[in-house]
């Protein structure tokens, strides 16, 4: 159980001559919840969408489970058991949100000619209905998901991530633009979740870019510091916080 | 689901008992109706469900209908030709999909566009294959289990039940596992990609399928007015098929049944406006798009969020006076 799920290693991207990300290494262990902060333009993002197959790195080398996964695209990283979000809300306007939650595991069931004229719901139905339960939304269940909330909605996309048992979520910025009293109820999901996936036989690991001081000093077990597209310093909330370097560059006071 | 049976139960109920009352050009037309709604239907799914803005469905609709007639024009039967028609267009179909993958919007029309021009050359130009600009002519009717299918009621009704049964098939498409792929697809690709869903994949077969539906109706085509020439497959006709489905509601099961009948049935019941009436035509499509831009069929759910917003607000106005705040 000491293998990582996720080993990142030297990974590099440049746009032009901007360096965005310029050799990051880190790995994120079984069940282990890995935030990732640092200032806006610190590379976050770019090295996110290069773990996630989005942008192709430059160079370095991404490792999921033992497997070299540098090169794979989105589609094949999810197959293998890669969920994400996205900064900005990412749900199927139009789909009702059980769809949404069936859409987002229907992939995993079968092959492609199996699923041609199979059930709708592909046998999903069950276990959409208990991440809808588990994320309170059991009242808007059958509702469009374009049609609700942006909190609403924010809880279908991290929902909608979980579906396909992923042994790895990426989650970018799931906090942003949430009201405070649903960022405590996103934090105490996203630990159950944790809980639940790592007792189970898979590793539940995430990784949570956030710019919520408090939500990632509560929730991650370790914490990578970026600034600048490089690494300033990985460990503890607590080491984090006593690290004079990080509080001089991004913390503050 | 259930009123949507209800509703295609009571369509089909008007459409096998009317036809007998009606004179054979009344029929012709009903045939002609059914025939761009099978059309229709696969545009339908490339546009309305998986979102990809195909402007070369005519295309297709020649492939069918020049496969089937050049294939009876050497005496071959029709039910070799109609497979032949449907496996042409799925291969070609899969093709025309590839520039999918790399432009979208109205980078994909124009090059749909393009190949529909294309296509029409072949049809107009090479005339040892095709007949160019003469056509080919004296198409025959199939016959159907030892039936004939000549006199137009019978055609039609053959046509009626190809089109109920390629109905079903895709209504059973569309609530697959597949239907929602495409509708994910067309909602957000990149979102669709991180949940396993191959794009690429999906892209391609729903233009693959679309013009498999395309061909069929131009195969039904070619033996219902049993003479074709380039004319009718050239980009008008795209453009048409395009504003149909818009017009019935892309994305609607059932909008091509109200766009074809816009675009096929209108004209002729506007003949009494005579030199008038491609503006009186005109000038209704402009107000539909106007009004409805989600086409007709998003009337009842435009009328069932109207009531919902109702609802909401006296719900919204009670639990405001049980707080004791004025309105």
């Amino acid at each position: 159980m000491n293998a990582p799920v996720l080993k990142v290693r030297d990974l590099k991207k440049s746009y032009g001559a901007i360096q965005a990300v310029g050799g990051v290494s880190f790995e994120v262990m079984p069940g282990e919840i890995f935030g990732v902060i640092g200032p806006n333009g610190s590379g976050k993002t770019t090295m996110f969408n290069s773990v996630l197959g989005q942008i192709r790195p430059d160079a370095g080398r991404i490792e999921l489970n033992g497997e070299d996964i540098t090169e794979l695209s989105p589609v094949e990283l999810n197959r293998r058991g890669v969920g994400r979000t996205f900064q900005t809300l990412q749900v199927f306007g139009k789909m009702s949100v059980r769809d949404n939650l069936i859409v987002a595991a229907q992939e995993h069931q079968g092959s492609l000619w199996s699923r041609m004229f199979a059930p709708g719901d592909s046998g999903l139905s069950a276990k959409a209905d208990a991440l809808i339960d588990q994320f309170r939304i059991r009242h808007v269940a059958d509702k469009k998901a374009g049609e609700l909330s942006y909190g609403q909605q924010k809880l279908v996309d991290i929902a909608m991530a979980f579906m396909s048992e992923p042994d790895l979520v990426l989650l970018d910025e799931p906090c942003a633009g949430v009201n405070p009293s649903l960022v405590g109820g996103i934090s105490t999901l996203l630990k159950e979740l944790n809980k639940t996936r790592a007792s189970g036989k898979k590793p539940g690991s995430f990784v949570v870019i956030e710019h919520n001081m408090d939500f990632v000093m509560d929730l991650c077990h370790r914490i990578m510091v970026m600034v600048e597209g490089t690494v300033m310093a990985i460990g503890t909330p607590a080491e984090i916080r006593a690290n004079k370097q990080v509080l001089d560059a991004y913390l503050g006071n | 689901m259930k009123k949507s049976l209800l509703f295609g139960l009571a369509g089909l109920a008007l459409l096998i008992a009317v036809p007998p009352f009606l004179k054979s050009y009344g029929i012709y037309l009903f045939s002609t109706w059914l025939v761009y709604v099978i059309a229709n239907m696969g545009l339908n799914l490339t546009v309305g469900y998986a979102g990809q803005k195909s402007l070369g469905h005519a295309a297709f609709f020649g492939i069918g209908a020049y496969t089937v007639a050049i294939l009876m024009q050497h005496g071959v039967s029709f039910w070799i030709g109609l497979p032949t028609a449907m496996l042409g267009c799925f291969v070609i179909g899969l093709v025309l999909g590839f520039p999918a993958l790399r432009v979208q919007t109205i980078y994909l029309a124009f090059a749909t566009l393009g190949f529909n021009t294309a296509v029409w050359l072949v049809l107009r130009n090479e005339e040892w294959l095709t007949g160019g600009t003469f056509g080919i002519n004296n198409i025959g009717r199939p016959e159907l289990l030892g039936l004939s299918l000549e006199s137009p009621l019978a055609y039609y009704y053959f046509v009626l039940g190809i089109a109920v049964v390629l109905s079903a098939l895709m209504w059973k498409l569309l609530h697959s596992p597949w239907g929602k792929a495409f509708t994910a697809l067309r909602d957000n690709p990149i979102r669709a990609e991180s949940l396993g869903i191959h794009i690429q994949t999906y892209t391609l077969l729903s233009f693959a399928i679309g013009a498999v539906y395309a061909g069929i109706a131009g195969a039904l085509f070619a033996s219902l007015v049993q003479f074709i020439e380039p004319a009718p497959f050239a980009v008008g006709t795209s453009f048409m098929m395009y504003l149909m489905v818009v017009v019935g509601g892309p994305g609607y099961f059932f909008g091509p049944l109200l766009g074809t009948a816009v675009g096929v049935l209108l004209p002729e019941w506007l003949r009494f406006a005579q030199a008038w009436y491609l503006f009186v035509f005109g000038a209704a499509v402009v107000l539909l798009m106007l009004w409805l831009p989600d086409g007709l069929l998003s009337i009842p759910d435009r009328i069932k969020a109207r009531r919902q917003a109702r609802d909401a607000s006296a719900a919204r106005a009670a639990n405001a006076a049980k707080l004791g705040v004025q309105a």
